[in-house]
C-alpha cells in the first residue's frame, strides 16, 4: 500500500523549507527511524526520519528544491516487493511544489513591504535592497562587531549552532569563539556575567533564546543593569543589549508565548526597542549596541523570515524615541509596534476600501517613546486605536490612552480603544490560539467604533 | 569552625614586616571605628534604611586587599563599607552616602548598600543576595577578553552561597577560565539562620570541586592567614588557571542590620569570639609581642583613626542633601 511522505514542519513557524539532500534513493528499503533526507528550515538543517517501513517508490521532489511547502508530498513509500516505478505522481499536492530545483535564491517568503512613505531614516535617493528581519539583525551585529572590538555576543546556541533561530549565522566564523560565545543554559548566571562584563568595559550583546527565558534573569536585568547608573550617582553605565524573540510564535503555548513589551517599558533605566520591519531591526539594533545604557531589544520569531526593503547605506542607524509613520491618514490614528504593526497595516488597507483613512504609527521604541508624533496625529484625526499582542491589563496601549487623555483630551472625538491579546495564558489549540491573539478584524471593529461607523 | 592558628604560628611567618602589620592594624581599626560611628549616626537618625555593619569581619577584606594589585577589581554585597575603606575609598564620601548627602559616592542616591568607585575599581555594593557573583565573573570575563592580567575579588556570604546563580557562575567561570576569586565570607549566619539550619554541606568551598575549582578554608580572624591564602589565589588567577574559592571563616559581632535584635544566638557566643578570637586584638598582640610597636605607637594610630572617622562624620552631617533636580539625573547615560 503506497503512502505519501509529506514535507514535515520541523519548527513551530516553518511554512516551507528546502529539500537539501536525499539520503535514500528510489528502490531503497527503509525502516522506521532511518534518515530519509536533510531538510533546511528557517532555523537549521534537520534530518528527517522515516516513520513507516517500506521501499522508496518514487522521489517526487528532487534534492536542492527550495520553497517546498509543508505537507507537500515529497516521495512515495510502498510495501516490500511492491513495484512503485509506475506509481503516479500525486497531482493535487505535487502541483503546488516547484518541479525543478530553483537555480536562483528563493523569493522572500512574503512580498517585500515597500519602504514607503520614505521616512527621514535614510536620505532621499538611498537605494533599497530586500532583506529578512533575521538577516538585518545579523548584519547589524556583524557591522558593529567590525566597528568595535569590545562588542561580543553571548547566549545559548549563538556560536556553533549559528543561533537557535539562525540570527547569528556566520558570526562565529567571522569573529571567532572569543567574541561569539556559547553559554550553558543558565540565563540568570550569564545575564549577570553580561552585566559585569559591561561594568568592566565591554559592550556585550546577550541573546535570550526567547524572552520567556529572560524571566530567570529578571533580577540581573532590572536590579543590576537598569538601576546601577542611578544608584552610582552617574558613575557606572551598563552598555549591554539583551535581545531575542519575544511574544507568541506559533503553537508553543503559554510558557513560550508572552509579550514582555509592557513589563520592560515599566522600568526606568532601561531602553526598550521593538522593531517591526527589517530596516528598523537593523538601524535600531546598531543604535542599541552603541548606546551606553542597558537596552531590551524585543524581536519576533514570526517576523524573522519576513522581507522588507532595507536602505543600502554603509552605516544605517535609527535613533531611539522616533516613531515612523507608515501611512498617513485623516480619520483615525492607529498606534502599534512590533508584530502589532502587521495587524495595524492590514486593517488600514481594509479600512481604506471603506473610505476610512487611517494613519498608522509604528512606535519602534517604547523607552523612550515618541509621544509627540502620537499626539500630533491624534490632534489631526481626533481618534486613536492602539494595537499590541500583550495582555490587556497595564498594557502599553493603556499608558498611551492615559497620555493622550492628559495631553489631547479636547481633541478626542471618541475614547481611545486598546486592541490587545486576551487576558488568558496562551492556549495550545490552534483555534484557541487564534482567539487569544489580537486580530485584524478586532482592529477594524475598534476603528469603526471610534469613527461611529 | 577549624581551630584557630595560634598567634605564635602567624607571627613566625616569614616576610611579615612591622610596616605590613602596622598597616593591617590601621586598616582594620579604621573599619571598626568607622562602623561604630555609623552605628552611632544610625541611632541618631542620621542614617536611614538598612545599614549592615562589618564589625568582626575586618581581617577578611584587609588581608585580601593586601594582595591586590593596581587595576584589580572587587565587588561585594550590601555589607560593603569595609570593602570600600580597605580599597582606599574616602571615608568622607562613604559616610556622606550613608547619610544620604550630596557628598556621598553616589550623590546620596545609592545609600549604604549601593556605592561604586570606578577609580578604585570598586564595582558595588549590591543589595540582592548573590547578584554580585555573576557580576564579578563578568568583570573577570572583561579582563580576560581585554587581555590583561587583572583579577576580580568577588565577595559573598554564607547565605548567598546557597543561591543558584552562584553555581551557574562557578560553572561558567571554570569553563572559561575566568580570573575571579570567589571569597565566601562565612560569618555563620545568613541574617538569622545559622549555617547549621540552612546548609547540608557546611563546607562551602568544597562545592567548587564539582566544577573543578580549587579552594580552601581560611581562618578569617587571622589577617596573615587571609593574606597568605589570598596570595595563593591571586597567583592562581593571574597565571591564567581560572577561578579560585576562598571560604573565610569569620564572625559578625553586630546584628545582620541595625534593626536585627540577634535573638538567634546567645550574648555569650558573641562575647566569647570577641574576647578570644578578635582579629584586631590578634594583630595588636603580634605588634606588641614582636616588639614591632609600643603602646604609644598604637595609641597614636588609634588617635589618628579617631580623627579620620570624626572628620568623616562631620562631613557627612555638613554635606547638603542632594538638589531636588538630582531626582531626574543619572537615569540614562548620554552617549
Amino acid at each position: 500500500m503506497a503512502t505519501e511522505i509529506l514535507m514535515p514542519a520541523l519548527s513551530p513557524t516553518m511554512e516551507e523549507g528546502t529539500l537539501a539532500k536525499w539520503l535514500v534513493k528510489e528502490g531503497d528499503t527503509v525502516a522506521s527511524g532511518d534518515i530519509l533526507a536533510e531538510i533546511e528550515t528557517d532555523k537549521a538543517v534537520m534530518e528527517f526520519e522515516a516513520v513507516d517501513e517500506g521501499v522508496i517508490g518514487k522521489i517526487l521532489i528532487p534534492e536542492g528544491t527550495e520553497g517546498v511547502k509543508v505537507n507537500t508530498a515529497i516521495a512515495i513509500i510502498g510495501g516490500e516487493g511492491e513495484d512503485m516505478s509506475a506509481a503516479p505522481t500525486i497531482e493535487t499536492s505535487a502541483a503546488e511544489s516547484p518541479a525543478v530545483p530553483a537555480p536562483a535564491p528563493a523569493a522572500p517568503p512574503t512580498t517585500p513591504v515597500a519602504f514607503e512613505p520614505a521616512g527621514p531614516d535614510a536620505p532621499d535617493g538611498t537605494g533599497m535592497t530586500p532583506a529578512t528581519v533575521r538577516e538585518a539583525l545579523r548584519d547589524a551585529m556583524a557591522e558593529e562587531m567590525r566597528r568595535d572590538e569590545t562588542v561580543c555576543l553571548m547566549g545559548e546556541e549563538v556560536a556553533e549552532y549559528q543561533g537557535a533561530y539562525k540570527v547569528s549565522q556566520g558570526l562565529l566564523d567571522e569573529f571567532g569563539a572569543k567574541r561569539v560565545i556559547d553559554t550553558p543554559i543558565t540565563e540568570h548566571g550569564f545575564a549577570g556575567i553580561g552585566v559585569g562584563a559591561a561594568f568592566g568595559g565591554l559592550r556585550p550583546i546577550v541573546e535570550f533564546m526567547t524572552f520567556n527565558f529572560a524571566m530567570q534573569a529578571m533580577d540581573q536585568i532590572i536590579n543590576s543593569a537598569a538601576k546601577t547608573l542611578y544608584m552610582s550617582g552617574g558613575q557606572m553605565s551598563v552598555p549591554v543589549v539583551f535581545r531575542g524573540p519575544n511574544g507568541a510564535a506559533a503553537r508553543v503555548a503559554a510558557q513560550h508565548s508572552q509579550d514582555y513589551a509592557a513589563w520592560y517599558s515599566h522600568v526606568p533605566g532601561l531602553k526598550v526597542a521593538m522593531p517591526y520591519s527589517a530596516a528598523d531591526a537593523k538601524g535600531l539594533l546598531k543604535t542599541a549596541i552603541r548606546d551606553p545604557n542597558p537596552v531590551i531589544f524585543l524581536e519576533n520569531e514570526i517576523l524573522y523570515g519576513r522581507s522588507f526593503d532595507v536602505p543600502v547605506l554603509e552605516d544605517f542607524t535609527i535613533p531611539f524615541g522616533k516613531a515612523r509613520i507608515w501611512r498617513e491618514g485623516t480619520d483615525v490614528t492607529l498606534v502599534s509596534f512590533g508584530i502589532g504593526m502587521h495587524y495595524a497595516l492590514e486593517a488600514a488597507d481594509t479600512l481604506a476600501e471603506e473610505d476610512i483613512s487611517a494613519e498608522v504609527i509604528d512606535l519602534r521604541t517604547l523607552r523612550p517613546i515618541d509621544y509627540s508624533t502620537v499626539i500630533a496625529s491624534v490632534m489631526k484625526t481626533n481618534r486613536c486605536v492602539t494595537i499590541e499582542e500583550g495582555f490587556p491589563v497595564c498594557a502599553v496601549g493603556n499608558h498611551l490612552s492615559a497620555y493622550i487623555m492628559t495631553h489631547a483630551f479636547d481633541y478626542l472625538d471618541a475614547p481611545v480603544l486598546n486592541c490587545t491579546g486576551k487576558d488568558v495564558p496562551m492556549p495550545y489549540a490552534a483555534n484557541l490560539e487564534k482567539l487569544a491573539l489580537v486580530t485584524t478584524e478586532e482592529v477594524i471593529d475598534a476603528v469603526k467604533q471610534v469613527t461611529y461607523r | 569552625m577549624a581551630a584557630r592558628n595560634t598567634t605564635t604560628k602567624s607571627a613566625a611567618k616569614p616576610g611579615v614586616s612591622a610596616e605590613d602589620l602596622l598597616k593591617h592594624y590601621h586598616d582594620m581599626l579604621l573599619i571598626r571605628r568607622f562602623e561604630e560611628k555609623a552605628g552611632q549616626l544610625y541611632g541618631m537618625g542620621l542614617i536611614g534604611g538598612f545599614c549592615h555593619l562589618y564589625i568582626g569581619q575586618e581581617a577578611v577584606v584587609v588581608g585580601l586587599e593586601a594582595t591586590a594589585g593596581e587595576g584589580d577589581k572587587r565587588v561585594t554585597s550590601y555589607r560593603d563599607h569595609g570593602h570600600m575603606l580597605a580599597c582606599g575609598m574616602d571615608p568622607k564620601g562613604v559616610m556622606a552616602e550613608l547619610t544620604g548627602r550630596e557628598g556621598g559616592y553616589s550623590k546620596g542616591k545609592g545609600g549604604s548598600m549601593h556605592m561604586f568607585s570606578k577609580r578604585k575599581h570598586f564595582y558595588g555594593g549590591h543589595g540582592i543576595v548573590g547578584a554580585q557573583v555573576p557580576i564579578g565573573a563578568g568583570l573577570a570575563f572583561a579582563d580576560k577578553y581585554l587581555g590583561n592580567d587583572r583579577v576580580t575579588f568577588t565577595y559573598f556570604g554564607d547565605g548567598a552561597a546557597n543561591q543558584g546563580q552562584v553555581y551557574e557562575t562557578y560553572n561558567m567561570a571554570e569553563l572559561w577560565m575566568l580570573p575571579v576569586i570567589f571569597v565566601i565570607e562565612n560569618n555563620q549566619y545568613a541574617m538569622g539562620t545559622s549555617t547549621r539550619r540552612s546548609t547540608m554541606s557546611p563546607s562551602y568551598w568544597e562545592r567548587g570541586a564539582a566544577y573543578g575549582i580549587p579552594g580552601e578554608e581560611v581562618d578569617g580572624m587571622d589577617v596573615l592567614a587571609v593574606k597568605g591564602a589570598g596570595e595563593k589565589a591571586v597567583a592562581h588567577c593571574r597565571a591564567g588557571k581560572g577561578p579560585y574559592i576562598l571560604e573565610i571563616k569569620t564572625y559578625r559581632y553586630r546584628g545582620h542590620s541595625m534593626s536585627d535584635p540577634a535573638k538567634y544566638r546567645t550574648r555569650e557566643e558573641v562575647q566569647k569570639v570577641r574576647e578570644e578570637r578578635d582579629a584586631i586584638q590578634h594583630v595588636r598582640e603580634l605588634l606588641l609581642t614582636g616588639q614591632h610597636a609600643g603602646e604609644d605607637d598604637l595609641k597614636a594610630i588609634d588617635k589618628k583613626i579617631k580623627e579620620i572617622v570624626n572628620e568623616a562624620a562631620e562631613f557627612s552631617k555638613a554635606s547638603p542633601e542632594p538638589e531636588a533636580s538630582e531626582l531626574w539625573s543619572d537615569i540614562w547615560a548620554s552617549a
